[in-house]
């Protein structure tokens, strides 16, 4: 039998369903492997008492051959999600200790559906970062490793060697996922954080379209932006995590009241008569020859699986970036002035009440948050709003307008690189110029902009048998047509062969 | 557009973030790079282009104007820094 932390999601769900296994077995093994990957740093709280106890009361409903959709199966939640008495950090020091006395709508759903919690993961701080490096956690180790690389697990618990980062912000529920250390993780996408990491850790990503799921009591980032949505190992595991997360909630007025389709249904549909775009200007100067033959790859396997390839054109996708750098650090400065040493988090004393607040926010926030709230507290500041917020979001209807140009041709869903390149090494990108960190988003961020579904799928492996992933667009509310044609690129391309655990040896 | 030392302690303190003096010319460098990424912008012609104000065009949720929650100052006062009873404490606001 395969062990079971390399079951999928969907295979765990019918072996608990045929008591080939308990759900308390399941838990226990997740449990141990986590114990043995603490050098990863993918987790920043494990909750194993918590695991084994709804492990306990999954497997007596197993038992009476009633519960939910997700019964019994172990997930990791990215600690931007808050969970009830459960510390919630959002990978910040300035939300140390903090224990909400809520659950967010995403995880009570994923409870409601039987699902088992294994611990907090790992995120760039506030969910800003590409590479899971702004943590105030400390960087997340990627269990994968180039070809020949002198990455190994050392003496006393530590990883010897430059390491690659699992990307950002859902650094820690990529790693998680790709290293067996939970069968699926929840993760949040406002420029790219969901299928970055996936693409760089040959997992599944997919970010929902804006408003298929709730964002009440998750950790505001960029609210127009924001989005949660899963990470798995396979196709079939997110539509089955996906259909959990989402829903109409009256605790979020931008949640739509749209019921949810059967995601997992839409898997087998195929893409026969679909027509699939191939963006022209998604082909970047200096990109990768790597990058460009997977693309031409993933074109032909969606042509050989029946579907009608069309090139389409969205001119405006060049200033996407520009225009996300803009709008969400606008948004973030307004979202991030709840911290102020009050309410919750850490406070450091001042003279009076500004100086506390001044002290408070230079002591929590890391280097990256900062400057972005101060480049949003910028770009809002009087003088300057009309010439960046205002034309920010009137580029940002553009951007939107190009996306439905295409899909009133009839146009279904865009395929299109998922990242500019394989994962980096820690340390490598951005100390000097943030800009530099940025582009790691340019085929992604357009996504967020338009408020459409995005899915990214491992596609193949580059020349240092590291993972690369294509990215899907949908219509808006369409990620059933992202499912199918995901499976299709996964099919085509053959499951990805997850690394083995090195790590465990220190 | 760029930003000068003064203008960076400005920003710094509208976002009320306490910086060191020894941080604002890297800062500056730092906020200068991301301004001068974003200048392409300016390429675009946005004649007659309404701003995005809604990415989902939907109708805004209304409720009942009731009383659905409250009662809970224990919980909202669970993670507070510094508390007294039922209240936050901040330094001394109005002489």
């Amino acid at each position: 039998m395969t062990e079971l932390t390399h079951l999928t999601i969907a295979e765990a769900r019918d072996g608990l369903k045929a008591k080939s296994f308990s759900a308390t077995e399941l838990a226990k093994a997740h449990i141990d492997a986590i114990e043995k990957a603490r050098a990863l740093n993918a987790y920043v709280l494990e909750t194993p008492e918590k695991a084994l106890s709804m492990a306990k009361a999954s497997d007596e409903r197993l038992a009476k051959s009633e519960g939910g959709a997700l019964e019994g199966i172990p997930l990791g939640i990215k600690d931007l999600f808050c969970t009830d008495g459960v510390e919630s950090t959002a990978g910040s020091k300035i939300l140390k200790g903090f224990k909400p006395p809520y659950e967010s709508t995403v995880t009570q759903n994923l409870w409601n559906d039987g699902a088992v919690m294994l611990g907090k993961l790992n995120m760039d701080e506030f969910a800003m970062g590409s590479s899971n490096e702004t943590s105030a956690f400390g960087p997340v180790v990627s269990p994968w490793r180039r070809q020949g690389s002198n990455v190994s697990a050392g003496a006393a618990g530590a990883i010897e060697g430059t390491h690659l980062v699992p990307g950002g912000s859902s650094g820690g529920s990529a790693a998680a996922v790709a290293a067996h250390l939970c069968l699926g993780a929840t993760a949040t996408d406002t420029g790219g954080s969901i299928r970055q990491p996936a693409a760089f850790t040959g997992t599944v990503g997919i970010k929902p379209t804006y408003g298929r799921v709730s964002r009440w009591g998750t950790v505001a980032f960029a609210s127009s932006l924001d989005q949660a949505g899963p990470i798995t190992r396979t196709v079939r595991d997110s539509a089955i995590m996906l259909r959990s997360m989402s829903g109409a909630d009256p605790k979020d007025t931008t949640c739509v009241d749209l019921p949810v389709p059967d995601f997992e249904a839409a898997v087998s549909r195929g893409v026969k008569g679909l027509k699939i775009g191939i963006p022209k200007e998604y082909r970047i100067d200096g990109m990768s020859p790597e990058i460009e033959k997977l693309w031409q790859q993933g074109t032909e396997w969606l042509r050989a699986a029946g579907a009608e390839i069309v090139e389409v054109s969205l001119p405006h996708t060049k200033y996407a970036l520009p225009a996300y750098y803009i709008v969400a650090p606008a948004e973030a400065s307004s979202n991030l002035a709840r911290y102020d040493g009050v309410r919750y988090g850490i406070r450091e004393n001042g003279k009076d009440i500004v100086a506390m607040y001044e002290k408070t926010r230079a002591a929590g926030f890391g280097r990256e948050v900062k400057r972005r709230i101060m480049i949003g507290t910028y770009v809002l500041s009087a003088g300057y709003y009309d010439a960046y917020y205002v034309r920010a979001q009137k580029i940002r209807t553009l951007i939107k307008r190009d996306f439905e140009e295409v899909y009133a041709k009839g146009v279904h869903a865009i395929l299109t690189p998922a990242t500019p390149s394989a994962a980096f090494g820690i340390g490598e990108k951005g100390s000097g110029d943030p800009v530099e960190m940025y582009l790691n988003d340019i085929f992604t961020v357009t996504v967020n902009m338009a408020g459409l579904p995005g899915i990214a799928v491992p596609a193949g492996l580059d020349a240092q048998g590291l993972p690369l992933g294509l990215q899907l667009i949908g219509r808006a509310f369409d990620e059933e047509t992202l499912f199918a044609a995901g499976q299709v690129i996964e099919d085509s391309a053959g499951r990805v062969t997850l690394p083995g655990a090195w790590w465990a040896g220190a | 557009m760029s930003v000068d030392q003064k203008t960076v302690r400005r920003i710094a303190h509208l976002a009320r973030i306490a910086v060191q003096e020894e941080d604002v010319p890297h800062l500056q460098g730092e906020l200068n790079a991301i301004l001068s990424f974003v200048e392409q912008l300016n390429e675009v012609n946005v004649e007659g282009v309404e701003p995005m104000t809604s990415v989902t065009p939907m109708v805004m949720k209304k409720r009942q104007d009731g009383i659905t929650d409250g009662e809970n100052a224990a919980k909202v006062l669970m993670n507070a820094p510094a508390r007294e009873d039922d209240f936050f404490v901040v330094p001394k606001v109005i002489e």
